[in-house]
C-alpha cells in the first residue's frame, strides 16, 4: 500500500469533518442575537435607558466593534442604545481661539475631512485617517474608539497627545477626565454604570506647534497596528522645544502616555539626538505582550523608532505651520 | 422572533418601506427581506467591503449597519449604479479590462470606486487603492480592479 493510499484510510479516523450546515442554520449562526434597540433623543433619556439596564445595554455609536462583539459572540446585549441622534454626540465645533469640541459619536470621516483640524489637531487626523477602510471611516467615532478601550486603538495617543479632555454623562450629571486616565485595562474603561461618554474637548493650538501619528503594520492599509507612537510639540521663538506629549499604542495593557520621555524634551532643540533619546526613554512604558502581531522585544523596539519618527515630523510640521 | 420594527427609507431613487428585527443587518434586509442580492455578503464583520452601499452618499459596510439605523436615510445599492439601461462607466470599464474573476466583490468594488470618483473625479493610482483598501479581492491581484478605475475616470472626464 503507498504512501498516499495509507494516509488516505486513516484520514477520516484522525478528523472528522462536519457536514456543511444547511443555509437555514448557517443563516442562524451569522445573525445576531435578538435584543432591543432604541434611539435615544437627549443625554438624560441615554443615561436613563442605560442606568435602568446596567451591564445588559450598551451603546451604539458607529457600531463597527459592537457589531462585530455581538455576532461573534463576545458580549451579548438586550439593549443597544443608539446615541448619534443625540444634537451634542456629533458636534464638531472648533475655533482657533477655543479649541475643539467633538461629539463623541461624530465620525472619523468629519475629522480628517476639516482643513481647519488638519493643521490643528494633525495627529488626530492622521489616526482618523487609518482606522480601518473608507467604509468604517464613514462610521467609526473617536468616541467609539475611546470607549472601545482597545490597547492598539490608533486614536487613543492622538488624544493624549492633544491633551483631550472626555465629558462623560451619568445619574448624578456630568463628570470630566482627562483622556489619558479613561482606559483601565484591554476593553476596561472608567465609565460606571447609567455612564456614556458624550463628547471630548481639546484645548486651541499653540503657534509654532505640530503633531504626528503612525503605526507600524506589516500590511499598507487595514490592519491592527502591532505598535503606534503619537507626538505632539510646541517651539519658542527661538525654535527649541517649549512643551511636548508623547504616548504609545498597542504596547501596554492601555494607550500610555509616556510622561518622562515628554518632559525630557522641553527646553531641548528639535534634533534627531534629541528624539532618539526621547524614544529611549519612552520605551519604558512599554510593557507589552507576545501575540499573533508580535513579539514583546519587537513591539519594544518599534516603541522608540516610532516615536523618533513621529517628533521628527511633528517638529517638521511646527516649524513648517503645516 | 423579536417585535418588528417599521423602517422608511430612499433606495436607489425610490421610496421604499420595509419592516425588520432591531438585530437585523441591513445587509441581511437588503438581500433577504428587498431581495436586492446584488449587494453580497462576503466576512460579514466589516473586513471585506463585498457589502458596500452607500447610505447618505458615504460608502459604508451593510453587515455593520442595523436595517433600524436606516430610518429617514438614502441608500444607493449596485442595482442603482446603472442609469436608464446603461452601464455606468465603471461597470462597463470592469467588464471591458475583465476586472472580476468570481465575481463576489464587485458590487462592493463598484459602489466604493463610484464613492471615489464622486469625490475625486481624477484619482492618482495611490488615491484608488488607499481609498479601496476596505475592498478586498482574493482573484484579480487588484491591477485590473484599479487600472478599470482610472479607465473609467477617463472616459467620464471625456464626456463632461
Amino acid at each position: 500500500m503507498s504512501a498516499a493510499t495509507s494516509a488516505y484510510v486513516f484520514l477520516p479516523r484522525i478528523r472528522r469533518v462536519p457536514s456543511p450546515p444547511t443555509p437555514q442554520l448557517a443563516a442562524e449562526i451569522a445573525a445576531l442575537k435578538d435584543f432591543e434597540y432604541a434611539a435615544a433623543a437627549t443625554v438624560e433619556e441615554a443615561v436613563s435607558l442605560l442606568a435602568a439596564r446596567g451591564d445588559s445595554a450598551r451603546v451604539l455609536a458607529g457600531g463597527t466593534d459592537i457589531l462585530v462583539q455581538l455576532r461573534e459572540g463576545l458580549r451579548s446585549v438586550d439593549l443597544l442604545v443608539d446615541i448619534k441622534k443625540i444634537p451634542e454626540l456629533t458636534v464638531l465645533e472648533y475655533s482657533p481661539e477655543t479649541g475643539l469640541k467633538l461629539g463623541a459619536a461624530t465620525p472619523c470621516y468629519r475629522i480628517y475631512g476639516d482643513e481647519r483640524l488638519r493643521t490643528a489637531y494633525a495627529a488626530l487626523c492622521d489616526a482618523t485617517r487609518i482606522i480601518g477602510g473608507w467604509q468604517v471611516q464613514s462610521r467609526a467615532s473617536v468616541g467609539g474608539n475611546l470607549c472601545n478601550s482597545s490597547p492598539a486603538a490608533d486614536s487613543i495617543p492622538a488624544l493624549i497627545v492633544h491633551s483631550a479632555t472626555c465629558q462623560i454623562a451619568g445619574p448624578s450629571g456630568v463628570r470630566e477626565l482627562p483622556v489619558e486616565e479613561f482606559c483601565t485595562g484591554p476593553g476596561r474603561n472608567a465609565l460606571e454604570r447609567g455612564e456614556f461618554l458624550v463628547s471630548l474637548t481639546f484645548p486651541p493650538p499653540l503657534p509654532r506647534s505640530g503633531s504626528h501619528y503612525l503605526r507600524h503594520i506589516p500590511r499598507n492599509e487595514m490592519d491592527i497596528a502591532v505598535a503606534g507612537a503619537g507626538a505632539w510639540l510646541a517651539l519658542d521663538e527661538s525654535g527649541r522645544i517649549a512643551a511636548a506629549r508623547v504616548a504609545l499604542s498597542a504596547v501596554a495593557p492601555t494607550p500610555k502616555f509616556a510622561a518622562e520621555a515628554s518632559e525630557y524634551l522641553v527646553g531641548k532643540a528639535p534634533t534627531e539626538e534629541v528624539f532618539r533619546e526621547a524614544g529611549e526613554l519612552a520605551k519604558k512604558v512599554a510593557s507589552p505582550i507576545t501575540d499573533m502581531r508580535g513579539p514583546a522585544e519587537y513591539r519594544i523596539h518599534l516603541a522608540g523608532v516610532l516615536v523618533r519618527r513621529a517628533l521628527t515630523k511633528a517638529a517638521e510640521r511646527a516649524q513648517s505651520g503645516y | 422572533m423579536g417585535k418588528r420594527i417599521h423602517v422608511t427609507t430612499t433606495i436607489n431613487g425610490e421610496p421604499v418601506e420595509f419592516l425588520c428585527e432591531a438585530r437585523q443587518s441591513l445587509l441581511e434586509v437588503l438581500r433577504d427581506v428587498l431581495r436586492l442580492t446584488g449587494t453580497k455578503e462576503g466576512c460579514n464583520n466589516g473586513n471585506c467591503g463585498a457589502c458596500t452601499v452607500l447610505l447618505n452618499g458615504l460608502p459604508v459596510d451593510s453587515c455593520l449597519v442595523l436595517a433600524v439605523e436606516a430610518e429617514g436615510a438614502t441608500i444607493e445599492t449596485v442595482e442603482g449604479i446603472a442609469c436608464g439601461g446603461h452601464l455606468h462607466p465603471l461597470q462597463q470599464c470592469f467588464l471591458e479590462g475583465a476586472a472580476l474573476q468570481c465575481g463576489i466583490c464587485t458590487p462592493g468594488f463598484l459602489v466604493a470606486a463610484k464613492a471615489l470618483l464622486d469625490k475625486n473625479p481624477n484619482p492618482s493610482e495611490r488615491d484608488i487603492r488607499f481609498e479601496l483598501a476596505g475592498n478586498i479581492c482574493r482573484c484579480t491581484g487588484y491591477d485590473k480592479i484599479v487600472r478599470a478605475v482610472q479607465d473609467a475616470a477617463q472616459r467620464m472626464a471625456a464626456s463632461r
